[in-house]
């Protein structure tokens, strides 16, 4: 860093005439020109929104830049603060199950599965197979919605504005009037309830989600062709924002990001809860873990969702969807007390591992609440793929992190 | 392939889309909002509003107050109403329902035992002012029973045997109580 050295001053008193000025003008570029080798040039400092288009909500890139060279970059969260975690630890365990869809507001299917998921290991609540089942199809359903979006909104980011989006919205907007029509709200759904789920499925529901099914292919194939050979978007993405694997792995990078790195990390697999270990999925890594890995991780993603959801609804049985305690307790949802000791629930979310780490004691509210966002840790590791890369690729590599800013602030 | 051949590939896509959206309804997918309306489903909810079966009078809540309680928000105000006497009545006096605070969980209508709240249809609500403008009190929340049975016919079926089963219930144990 270094100032712009201008000529030293003409050290007489001249008098000031329009000529002078003109050649005093000429001297300063003749000067310019001799030094130009030599010249420093300085870094600007830009505040990359907190409203701006790319920033998917209101976060804040300080970006030093040499140029249109990235030399530093610091993410500045908090904008989206809602107090989620210390409001949950004053209403009942229920009370704050609303709440966590407007987490990542995207996918609250998935966030009151890691949250019902972490409650019913606390008080040890068993879950109606029945009810497993539909929570495996709403988790699956969500994450189709999840990527689908994320990536029209990365295309978004690259300057295609808003028809690969439109594409993406068409399909989503058919999986949001499902949940619509089962749990009463298209993206504030607030199924799930501890030990089952709010109500049955209707009887057109198996019907619908075989059509999605058979459906989501064709979309697929269809937002294939129109991207992932296009171009642009190669030389946009590729060997963009490159995140090695030892990295991810060190800053606690998770789900997608993580797999477009090389590293088969998934806990639909590792962990197999609910009844994840039942299906036969494979799971997607990239080679480079640049921005176009990271893309068609989403992609392949989807398609390996599909697979899930064919066999989960051929395998549904009939039953129950709620188990009795767990009835009782949505009834009554400040009678429902958790014993001592604390748990961690975590899932597999769209964005990565979403956990609740929870402490109970005893009494109708929890003691600690806290919540392990994929988005929020995930958003670390931005400034070491964006270091020595240009400003228009910090906004792509932001849109391929996949964040939501509900879920970053929380 | 040729370069360019991709984007190539990709502008024939949305030609196609947009051809076709002229002549098949998939690929128009999109709904002239205040003309053309997408049917309700019947378990959406929005606001909630209060019940009552013959007359406004007749308000099925009792004033219990667990619908206040247990909303996550907190954006139900209730107080009992009392006779001259001072005696506590089982009906409210205040119902007041914030709409700028709900959030549309529908926790108050899971939660009510007496079946007084339901979430309701009506989405067309924008007001001017934020603060008292959104603060629906008792008189503007009273929907009747029709009303309830018209948007969730399923849901009114079922309330309404739970209802006609638990009236069964208590009229028997009074012949009982005089003899």
């Amino acid at each position: 860093m270094g100032l712009l050295r201008f000529p030293p001053p003409v050290t007489a008193d001249p008098p000031f005439c329009l000529a002078d000025a003109r050649n005093d003008r000429q001297v300063a570029m003749e000067y310019e020109l001799k030094e130009s080798q030599t010249l420093e040039t300085q870094t600007l400092e830009v505040s990359l929104g907190p409203q701006h288009p790319s920033t998917h909500g209101v976060f804040r890139m300080d970006v030093v830049l040499d140029g249109e060279t990235i030399m530093k970059l610091k993410p500045v969260m908090g904008y989206l603060h809602r107090n989620h975690e210390k409001l949950a630890e004053n209403m009942s365990w229920l009370g704050s199950m609303p709440f966590t869809d407007r987490l990542d507001y995207i996918c609250s299917m998935t966030n009151n599965f890691a949250y019902a998921l972490a409650v019913e290991k606390l008080a040890n609540l068993e879950v109606p197979e029945r009810a497993q089942y539909i929570r495996v199809i709403m988790a699956e359903l969500t994450r189709l919605v999840n990527h689908t979006l994320l990536i029209g909104f990365l295309l978004n980011d690259l300057g295609a504005f808003f028809t690969p989006v439109l594409y993406a919205f068409r399909e989503r907007e058919k999986i949001l009037d499902l949940f619509e029509a089962i749990a009463g709200s298209r993206m504030m759904c607030n199924y799930f309830r501890f030990g089952g789920v709010k109500l049955d499925v209707t009887s057109d529901f198996i019907p619908r989600v075989r059509q999605i099914i058979n459906n989501y292919p064709k979309f697929l194939d269809e937002f294939e062709k129109l991207l992932s050979e296009n171009e642009i978007l190669m030389a946009r993405c590729q060997n963009v924002g490159i995140l090695p694997k030892e990295l991810a792995v060190s800053a606690g990078v998770t789900g997608p990001m993580l797999r477009a790195s090389g590293v088969p990390y998934d806990i639909r697999k590792i962990d197999g809860y609910s009844i994840y270990n039942r299906f036969k999925f494979r799971v997607p890594i990239g080679e480079k873990g640049d921005v176009y890995d990271r893309y068609y991780m989403r992609v392949l993603e989807m398609r390996e969702s599909i697979k899930i959801l064919d066999q989960a609804i051929k395998e549904i049985p009939d039953g129950e969807f709620i188990s009795k305690v767990g009835a009782q307790g949505a009834r009554t949802p400040r009678g429902f007390k958790a014993p001592k000791g604390d748990a961690y629930g975590r899932i597999e979310a769209p964005k990565g591992e979403l956990g609740f780490y929870l402490v109970s004691d005893g009494t109708p509210k929890p003691y600690r609440y806290h919540v392990r966002s994929p988005s929020f840790i995930n958003l670390t590791i931005l400034e070491d793929m964006c270091l020595g890369q240009k400003v228009a690729d910090a906004i792509v590599i932001l849109g391929s992190i996949d964040i939501v800013l509900g879920e970053v602030d929380r | 392939m040729i370069f360019g051949g991709g984007v190539i590939k990709g502008m024939l896509v949305t030609f196609k889309n947009f051809v076709l959206s002229y002549f098949s309804k998939e690929h128009l997918t999109t709904v002239q909002y205040p003309e053309e309306r997408l049917p309700a489903k019947e378990r959406y909810r929005n606001f909630p509003f209060l019940i009552f079966d013959n007359k406004p009078e007749d308000l099925r809540c009792v004033s219990c107050d667990i619908c206040a309680k247990e909303c996550p928000p907190k954006c139900i105000t209730i107080v009992r109403d009392s006779d001259a006497s001072g005696k506590p009545l089982k009906r409210p006096k205040v119902f007041d329902i914030d709409f700028s605070i709900c959030m549309n969980c529908g926790i108050c209508e899971e939660v009510c035992p007496f079946d007084a709240i339901f979430m309701d249809h009506e989405f067309e609500l924008a007001e001017y002012g934020r603060f008292e403008d959104l603060n629906y009190h008792k008189e503007d929340l009273l929907k009747s029973a029709e009303h309830f049975a018209k948007i969730r016919p399923q849901d009114a079926a079922r309330i309404d045997a739970k209802r006609a089963e638990k009236a069964q219930k208590v009229e028997p144990a009074k012949p009982q109580s005089q003899t």
